[in-house]
């Protein structure tokens, strides 16, 4: 098998010091296969956003490492932990996070205009944003800006925007969270066909609805793994 | 990332908030605008005192009276006297002419028309070829009429025209105080040179002048005082050497040696220098002015940065997590400050331009624009943006990812 996209071991992230020190994951250790669609669960303060911040580069652990696409990115610094999520994350939000007054194209555009390898032209890169919003379907709303999208559609330009860099994990933090039941559908739809397409996605969530589309569950309690759960059902979905 | 990219987000960031951002340019915009204007009115000034040194005729020595101890009238054996004049046009070699000038005003009568207040100016004949002034009617007084202290007057063309009209007033009698005269000549027009106004003037012996119009009691133990001797010096003279010589006459007949001399000679160099001492602390002044006004925009500047980074805090974190390093996030504020500095200055420009042209233009002073003057102005309100957009870059750069995010 080829290497895990995550790789973690023991991971501690403690807020704090002495007897007031929070420890909001306290020893993760997960693996996350290339292709997988993991989702992570559990009540609220269990650890869950901190975790991951951390598997998105966006901090660095406490203590423990964390490989990510073969590399041990828990001891970069600034610097190169945003050049990683630039090359190799795409994030989803619950609150889709778009700037404001600005087209769905520029948008999309944004990771590639941060990009120091690819030196692509103005025209490649909108054209390869074009290509992502017709991906998610929004090819008739390229320059809308975010206000005159609904949350669906906003959640969209956004995924459009994590895949435009081709990255090898797509981070999804509640991905639904802010949205109706008929566009959290069309949504988690639209991931299922990543992941089906080989994305490897890690999502969290609330709702066992929305984790049922992923393989398997990884409940966390009080910063702790407390069990993972293999779903059967898309297994045998992906795999049929 | 791309420079294309930075400068239109930065635009389009500061045209969003476009009345916020002209307020905010209104400091640079003022002091640019000051700046230019006022070094095109020191610079026009020192142009017309430049033509005035020149139209007062080349080679021209200037010798005044100094009071080294006391003041003036302390001693009355110090200081120029008239006879002082005579004698540098007298013995002194490679002098072409000398002038003495006393000033007075008297009311005018003359033609049934009665002028108050009318400048006289006190001269000795050399004066309309030492100042190079032309006369148009009959003739300037001579060396005789300045000795007998004979009653002639010349007349300024403006002064003339307002008397007599289209008359020739060569031969007309006409009342200056109570002191009746004979017009013997009038001047070519002048106009104005500097403040003084050489048409509506009348001209007269000087010696008259200090009988009738100045007399003083100190005239008769010494003779007349005057303030300035003018002396032209002639072609092929040293300059150094004529001032050599006027030294040495003037400390003998005022008994004095030449360290405690109580005249001072300079030349025309030595006006100039000392003009441009002056316009160089003018300039200097003016710096402070610029620096000032330039440091308030810039704070103005710093201060709305860091209002905007605040603004845009959630901003900072979405282009952090897809992967802006902290210098693509400090260039693309540091960018916005800069291009608010420089609108704020190019607009400041066209303004102060304007503004002097429009001031030259509609009050008596004269503007010169200095394109020196334009590239600073540019060139400081560009360094007021790097400078006061700094530190609101680089707070923004140092943000924190995850917190930037969940900014509301
Ligand atoms: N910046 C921080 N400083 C101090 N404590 C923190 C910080 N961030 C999180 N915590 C604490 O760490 C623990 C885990 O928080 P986390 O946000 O990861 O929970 P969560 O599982 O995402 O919860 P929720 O479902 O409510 O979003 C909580 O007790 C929280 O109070
Ligand atoms: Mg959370």
């Amino acid at each position: 098998m080829s290497t895990p996209i995550i790789e973690t071991h023991d991971l501690k992230q403690v807020y704090g010091t002495g007897d007031a020190a929070v420890h909001a994951l306290d020893g993760v250790s997960i693996t996350v296969e290339r292709g997988e669609f993991v989702a992570i669960m559990g009540p609220s303060g269990s650890g869950k956003s901190t975790l991951m911040n951390i598997l998105g580069c966006l901090a660095r652990p406490t203590s423990g490492t964390y490989y990510l696409d073969g590399e041990d990115v828990s001891g970069l610094d600034r610097r190169q932990l945003a050049a990683i999520r630039n090359r190799k994350l795409g994030f989803i939000f619950q609150a889709y996070n778009l700037l404001p007054r600005t087209s769905a194209v520029r948008n999309v555009i944004l990771p590639l205009i941060y990009d120091r390898t690819k030196h692509l032209s103005m025209q490649e890169m909108e054209a390869r944003a074009r290509e992502m919003l017709t991906l998610v379907g929004l090819e008739d709303r390229l320059d809308h800006q975010p206000h005159e999208l609904s949350g669906g559609q906003q959640q969209r330009v956004a995924i459009a925007r994590a895949l435009v860099n081709d990255p090898v994990l797509i981070i999804a933090d509640e991905p639904t969270g802010n949205l109706d039941s008929k566009s959290s559908l069309e949504i988690m739809n639209l991931l299922k066909t990543l992941h089906e397409r080989g994305r490897t996605i890690v999502m969290v969530t609330h709702d066992e609805e929305t984790a049922a589309y992923a393989e398997r569950i990884i409940h966390l309690r009080d910063g702790k793994v407390e069990r993972i759960v293999h779903n059967e059902k898309t297994k045998a979905r992906v795999a049929a | 990332m791309k420079w294309r990219e930075i400068l239109r987000v930065a635009a389009e960031a500061i045209w969003k908030n476009s009345v916020r951002s002209v307020l905010t340019m209104l400091g640079v915009i003022i002091g640019v605008a000051a700046v230019i204007v006022m070094v095109a009115v020191s610079a026009g000034t020192e142009a017309t005192i430049q033509e005035e040194i020149t139209s007062l005729g080349t080679n021209l020595l200037f010798v005044q009276s100094s009071f080294a101890r006391g003041g003036l009238g302390s001693n009355p054996n110090q200081g120029l006297v008239f006879d002082d004049a005579i004698a540098i046009a007298e013995q002194v070699k490679g002098v072409a002419g000398v002038v003495v000038e006393q000033n007075a005003t008297a009311n005018v009568k003359a033609n049934g028309t009665t002028l108050e207040n009318i400048t006289i100016l006190g001269t000795t004949p050399d004066f309309p070829s030492v100042r190079d002034i032309e006369v148009a009617e009959g003739r300037y007084f001579n060396q005789l009429e300045l000795d007998r202290k004979q009653k002639v007057v010349v007349l300024g063309s403006s002064l003339a025209e307002e008397l007599f009209g289209d008359a020739n007033p060569v031969g007309e009698v006409i009342t200056v105080g109570n002191v009746k005269m004979t017009v013997i000549g009038v001047l070519a027009p002048k106009g104005l040179v500097g403040e003084v106004d050489y048409d509506a003037r009348l001209y007269m012996p000087i010696t008259v002048v200090f009988q009738k119009f100045t007399p003083s009691n100190l005239a008769k133990l010494r003779g007349d005082r005057v303030r300035l001797i003018y002396v032209e010096v002639a072609p092929d003279a040293d300059p150094e050497e004529v001032i050599t010589q006027i030294e040495l006459l003037l400390a003998k007949r005022h008994d004095v040696s030449l360290d405690s001399a109580d005249f001072t000679i300079t030349t025309q160099q030595d006006i100039i220098a000392t003009q441009e001492a002056t316009t160089a602390a003018f300039r200097s002044l003016l710096a402070w002015v610029a620096g000032v006004s330039l440091i308030v925009g810039g704070i103005g500047i710093m201060n709305i940065m860091l209002v905007s980074v605040t603004e845009r805090t959630r901003e900072i974190g979405i282009r952090q997590a897809i992967g802006a390093m902290p210098e693509d996030i400090q260039m693309q504020f540091l960018v916005e400050a800069l291009l608010l500095s420089t609108a704020g200055g190019i607009i400041g420009i066209a303004l102060g331009v304007g503004g002097a042209y429009i001031f030259g233009s509609i009050s008596d002073m004269r503007t010169v624009i200095v394109p020196e003057s334009i590239a600073l102005a540019f060139g400081s309100a560009a360094v007021v943006g790097a400078f006061f957009g700094y530190y609101p870059a680089t707070k923004a750069a140092q943000l924190d990812p995850i917190e930037a995010l969940r900014y509301e």
